[in-house]
C-alpha cells in the first residue's frame, strides 16, 4: 500500500485551501475599503488591511504583498494562524449584518503570490555599522531582526533548535501552518542579511557578557518553558502535548497515537492535540477540563472546530492519578470538581471533592496545559512580571543593553504569533531609535 | 391593476417594453421567443444597405464585480439579405397580430433608395418604420447612421422623402453624438414625422489592454470607437428626453418619444415614462439576461403604478417633467443638510473621508467619551475587534456647518442610514434669475455679494 504516510500526511494537511484568483478578486470587492479601519486597528501588528486587498482588486499582487511587508514581516504565517475572528475579521464592519471579510485567506492569496515569484521587502536604509543579536528564531525574533536589518544594522539570531521558526515550525498543528511556511519565512529573513545560526544555546554555547561584548544589543525572544508538571503518579506515561504536535510536524506517519486518547486542558493548543489525535486514527478523543465550557481559555471557534471533528468533552474533573497496566496507560483516575469563588484569574475557582475519584480508560494521555515561564529570568538575573520577564515601554529589561520580546514578556494578554510579530517590530524600532544618536 | 397598453402614433401595444433595433432583434425566430416571454413590441434590427461584420465586436465596461455596467459594440446592421429579413417579419407579424411589429431602415441618402424601403417594409405589414440616423460607427464612414443624425439639414431632408413615401407611423431615432439633442429633434418635427426615439448608443473607447497594449477589444490588432449602451448611460438618455420634454418646439408638436438608453429594470422605465418617454426600448439588459426580463418590468411597472394610483401608461407620461427646471429657477434658500442614523450606521467612515478630503469638511468623528478624535488616533499597543469597536469614532454632521452636497450620501453603503433632511435656512425664497434682475449688482460683483451674504446671513467657510 504504501500509503500510511500519504494518508496521515494528507490528514494533517492545511486545512483551508488557497482562494482562487476569482474568488479572491469576488472577495476583494466586497471590501468597503472603510478609512481609518477597524480591520487594521484590530490587527495587532496594523497591516493597512483595505489598502492591501484594493490591491488584490486592482490585481497589483506585488503592491499587496508589499503592503503588508510593511507592518508585517511574517505575513504569510499571520495570514495562517491568526484568531482573525478575534482580530481583524472580528472588527469588520460587514460583520453585523453579513459576512466578514475574508482578511485572513485574502492576506495568504497576497502572501503565497509573493513567495511564488520571490517578492520580498529588501532594505533600503544604509549599514548603520551597528550589531545585534537575537535570541530564539521564533516569530518575535524574526519579526525584531527582520525589522532591524530593514533599518541597516548587522543581525544574528542564536537559535537552540535545528529549524528557525520557533512554534510556527514546532508547534502549530499543519492543519493550520505546514513547516515549510515558516521555513520559508525564516530564509526571507536571511535575504534581509540576518545571519540566523541554529543548534546554539544561550547560556550554555554563548553567555550574555560573551554576546554584550561582540554586539550593541540583545534582545531575548526565547518563548516560554515546557508544559508544567501536573504532579500526580503515573505522570511519567504522559505525552507532551507540545512534543506531540511536533512529532505530528515533522513525520505524522510514525507519531505514536492510540485508540482511546485523552488530552487534559482546554486550551488552543490541547485542541490542537486532540484535532491531531483524532485526524491520525484514534476512534475516540476526549479532552478532559477541570472547569466547564464558559472558562475554557480556546478561542470560542476552536471549540466549535473540536465539536465538528468529533471531539468529546469530560468537563469538571481533574486528574488525580494516571492508571497504569504493564507500565502503559489504561486510563486516567480524576477528581470531580466543583466550581468555587472566583479565583486569581476572575474564573471559578475548581474545587475536587474528596471521594468522587473515577477513571477515564484511556491509552494514550496527552497534557496541554500552558507552558511554564520563562526560565531565563532567573538565569540572567532579570527582573520579572507575573513570573514573565519585565519590560519597560521599549522592551529594554532590567539589564541595559538586553531587551525581551514575545511570549517571554507576556504577562498581560493572550500569547500569539502577531503579538510576538508587533513586539518584534515595535522594539526594533525602539532599538533603533535608542542607537541612532549614538550612529550619526 | 393598471392598464400597460400603449398606442404610440398610432402603433398598439400590449405593454411599453419594446426590444430595440439590435442583437436581439435580429431574427424571426428571436422575435417570436420574445413575444412569446412578454414583450410588447420589437424594432427589428437595421435593415437597408449591404454590410459585412467582424469578430470581437462587442466591447463592455464592468465596473468591480457589475459585468457589463454598459456594452460598446462595432455590429452594423443586419448583416442578413434583407429578402430574408423582409420575410421573416412578415412572417412575425401575421404571427403576432397583437403586438408592435416595427423596422428600422437605414440605405443611402438618396430619395429613391428610401423611397424603395420604405415601400418594401411597408409590404411586409409592419407597423412603423424607425429611422436609423444614429450608428455611430461603420454606416456612418459610408454617410449613414450618425452621419445624418448629426445633422439637423440632413434630418429633415431624409425625413421628408420618407414621409412622402410612409402610409405607416414613422419614428425619427436620434443620436446622442450631437451637442445639442433638440435640434435634429425640430428637424423631424418640421418633416412631419410621427414620433422621435432616443437615445441610439454613445461614441466610446471601452479600454486598453494592458498586456497587449491593444485596444479592447481588438480586432485583428487594431480598435476604434463603437456604440455604447447599457445602464451607465441611463442619465444621459434621461437628460436628453426631458431636454425634448422641455423644449417648446418639440413639446408642442405633440410627438411621442420612444425612450431607450440603458432601461433594466421597472424602476427605469418608470422614469423615463415619467420624463416624457411614450414607450420604452431595451436591448442592454436583455443582452446580459435574455427576455425573460420582461416578466418584472411589467410586473414591477404595473405594481408601482397600482401603488401610486396610475390607470394608464399615458397617465405616467410625461408626469415629473415639470419638475425640470435650470439652476437659475431653483430657490437658493432651500437649505437640506446630511444626518447620519447612528443606529444604521456601521463607521465605515467613508463619509468621513468623502466629506474631509473632497467635499466641505463638515463631519467629525466622535469618541465614545464625546470628544472629537482624529483618525488613527488609537495608541499602536491597541487591538483586538473589542478595542477596535468600542473605541472606534462615531462620524457626526455638525450640521451649522453642512451646506447639505449629498455627498456623503451617496456614498454611504447602508441604506437609510444617512438622509438629507430639509431645514429651515430663514431666507426667503429667491432664485437667481430673481435676483439678477432685483440685485443685478449681487450677481456681477464680489463685493456687493459679500454683503449680501451677510445681509441675508449666508455665511460660507
Amino acid at each position: 500500500m504504501g500509503s500510511a504516510l500519504h494518508d496521515a500526511a494528507s490528514a494533517l494537511s492545511e486545512q483551508l485551501p488557497p482562494l482562487t484568483p476569482h474568488a479572491a478578486a469576488v472577495e476583494a470587492d466586497r471590501c468597503l475599503y472603510c478609512f481609518d479601519a477597524p480591520c487594521t486597528h484590530a490587527c495587532p501588528t496594523h497591516i493597512d488591511i483595505p489598502r492591501f486587498i484594493k490591491k488584490i482588486a486592482s490585481q497589483n499582487l506585488r503592491g499587496s504583498a508589499e503592503t503588508i511587508y510593511a507592518s508585517n514581516l511574517l505575513g504569510a504565517t499571520c495570514a495562517r494562524v491568526c484568531p482573525v475572528q478575534e482580530l481583524c475579521e472580528g472588527a469588520c464592519v460587514l460583520g453585523s449584518d453579513h459576512k466578514p471579510i475574508a482578511i485572513g485567506r485574502l492576506q495568504r492569496y497576497a502572501m503565497d503570490h509573493a513567495h511564488e515569484h520571490g517578492i520580498y521587502p529588501k532594505v533600503t536604509a544604509a549599514p548603520s555599522g551597528r550589531k545585534i543579536a537575537v535570541i530564539g528564531a521564533g516569530p518575535a525574533g524574526l519579526s525584531c531582526a527582520g525589522e532591524l536589518a530593514r533599518l541597516g544594522h548587522a543581525v544574528t539570531i542564536f537559535e537552540r533548535r535545528a529549524k528557525p521558526g520557533g512554534l510556527s515550525t514546532y508547534g502549530i498543528i499543519a492543519l493550520r501552518e505546514p513547516a515549510e511556511i515558516a521555513l520559508e519565512e525564516a530564509r526571507m529573513i536571511e535575504g534581509l542579511g540576518v545571519k540566523i545560526e541554529v543548534g546554539v544555546e544561550f547560556g550554555k554555547d554563548r553567555s550574555l557578557a560573551e554576546l554584550q561584548k561582540q554586539f550593541d544589543g540583545v534582545v531575548l525572544s526565547g518563548g516560554l518553558g515546557k508544559t508544567p508538571s501536573l504532579g500526580i503518579e503515573g505522570e511519567e506515561a504522559i505525552v507532551d502535548g507540545l512534543a506531540f504536535i511536533e512529532g505530528s510536524k515533522a513525520d505524522a506517519a510514525s507519531l505514536k497515537v492510540g485508540r482511546n486518547v485523552l488530552v487534559i486542558g482546554a486550551g488552543n493548543t490541547a485542541v490542537d492535540c486532540a484535532t491531531i489525535a483524532k485526524r491520525l486514527g484514534a476512534e475516540r478523543v476526549t479532552m478532559v477540563y477541570r472547569r466547564t465550557d464558559r472558562e475554557m481559555t480556546c478561542y470560542v471557534h476552536e471549540y466549535d472546530f473540536a465539536r465538528k471533528e468529533g471531539i468529546e468533552f469530560r468537563f469538571l474533573a481533574e486528574p488525580s492519578r494516571v492508571v497504569l497496566e504493564g507500565g502503559k496507560p489504561a486510563g486516567l483516575e480524576c477528581r470531580r470538581v466543583e466550581l468555587g469563588a472566583p479565583d486569581a484569574s476572575g474564573r471559578p475557582a475548581p474545587v475536587a471533592v474528596k471521594g468522587s475519584e473515577f477513571v477515564l480508560a484511556a491509552d494514550q494521555i496527552v497534557k496541554a496545559v500552558g507552558q511554564e515561564k520563562p526560565s531565563l529570568a532567573a538565569l540572567l538575573g532579570l527582573e520579572t512580571k507575573k513570573g514573565f520577564i519585565a519590560v519597560d515601554d521599549s522592551f529594554l529589561t532590567s539589564t541595559p543593553g538586553v531587551y525581551a520580546i514575545g511570549d517571554c514578556i507576556r504577562a498581560i494578554g493572550a500569547a500569539s504569533t502577531v503579538m510576538a510579530v508587533e513586539d518584534g517590530k515595535l522594539a526594533a524600532l525602539a532599538i533603533h531609535a535608542q542607537l541612532a544618536p549614538q550612529s550619526e | 391593476m393598471a392598464d400597460l397598453h400603449i398606442n404610440f402614433a398610432g402603433i398598439q401595444s400590449p405593454n411599453p417594453f419594446w426590444l430595440a433595433s439590435a442583437p436581439p432583434t435580429n431574427s424571426g425566430a428571436q422575435i417570436h421567443k420574445a413575444f412569446e416571454a412578454g414583450w410588447g413590441g420589437a424594432v427589428w434590427k437595421t435593415i437597408g444597405a449591404p454590410v459585412l461584420n467582424v469578430s470581437n465586436r462587442y466591447g463592455a465596461w464592468h465596473y468591480g464585480r457589475q459585468r457589463m455596467l454598459a456594452i460598446n459594440n462595432v455590429e452594423l446592421i443586419s448583416d442578413r439579405p434583407l429578402e430574408v429579413n423582409l420575410r421573416e417579419i412578415a412572417e412575425v407579424k401575421r404571427a403576432w397580430p397583437d403586438r408592435a411589429v416595427i423596422v428600422s431602415a437605414m440605405v443611402e441618402s438618396k430619395p429613391e433608395t428610401w423611397r424603395e424601403i420604405v415601400e418594401r417594409i411597408e409590404d411586409t405589414g409592419a407597423d412603423g418604420i424607425e429611422l436609423n440616423y444614429g450608428c455611430p460607427h461603420g454606416m456612418s464612414e459610408r454617410g449613414m447612421g450618425a452621419a445624418v443624425g448629426q445633422v439637423p439639414e440632413y434630418c429633415e431632408q431624409i425625413s421628408r422623402w420618407v414621409m412622402e413615401a410612409a402610409t405607416v407611423p414613422v419614428i425619427m431615432k436620434l443620436t446622442p453624438n450631437i451637442t445639442n439633442i433638440v435640434l435634429p429633434a425640430r428637424a423631424g418635427v418640421a418633416a412631419g414625422v410621427n414620433a422621435l426615439s432616443l437615445i441610439n448608443t454613445i461614441n466610446s473607447i471601452v479600454g486598453v489592454d494592458l498586456d497587449t497594449l491593444e485596444l479592447t477589444p481588438s480586432i485583428g490588432g487594431k480598435g476604434g470607437h463603437g456604440g455604447y449602451a447599457g445602464p451607465a448611460v441611463k442619465p444621459i438618455a434621461l437628460n436628453m428626453l426631458a431636454a425634448l420634454g422641455t423644449d417648446e418646439i418639440v413639446s408642442k408638436s405633440g410627438l411621442p418619444i420612444s425612450g431607450m438608453g440603458g432601461i433594466a429594470t421597472w424602476q427605469d422605465a418608470a422614469q423615463f415614462l415619467l420624463l416624457g418617454a411614450g414607450s420604452l426600448q431595451v436591448c442592454t439588459a436583455v443582452m446580459h439576461y435574455g427576455f425573460r426580463i420582461i416578466e418584472d418590468l411589467c410586473d414591477g411597472l404595473s405594481n408601482w403604478m397600482d401603488e401610486k394610483g396610475f390607470k394608464t401608461i399615458a397617465d405616467v407620461c410625461g408626469h415629473s417633467l415639470h419638475r425640470v427646471s435650470d439652476f437659475k429657477d431653483f430657490d437658493l434658500s432651500f437649505r437640506a443638510i446630511a444626518r447620519i442614523d447612528e443606529s444604521k450606521c456601521i463607521k465605515c467612515d467613508l463619509c468621513y473621508v468623502a466629506c474631509n478630503d473632497t467635499a466641505h469638511q463638515c463631519i467629525d468623528l466622535v469618541g465614545p467619551d464625546g470628544t472629537l478624535v482624529e483618525p488613527r488616533s488609537y495608541d499602536v499597543r491597541s487591538n483586538g475587534k473589542k478595542d477596535a469597536t468600542e473605541l472606534r469614532p462615531q462620524p457626526v454632521v455638525r450640521e451649522e456647518d453642512c451646506v447639505g452636497c449629498r455627498l456623503c450620501y451617496n456614498i454611504c453603503p447602508v441604506d437609510d442610514c444617512i438622509r438629507m433632511v430639509e431645514v429651515p435656512s430663514g431666507r426667503s425664497a429667491v432664485t437667481w434669475s430673481q435676483l439678477s434682475e432685483q440685485q443685478s449688482k449681487v450677481t456681477e460683483d464680489w463685493e456687493t455679494m459679500k454683503e449680501y451674504r451677510k445681509q441675508v446671513g449666508i455665511e460660507i467657510h
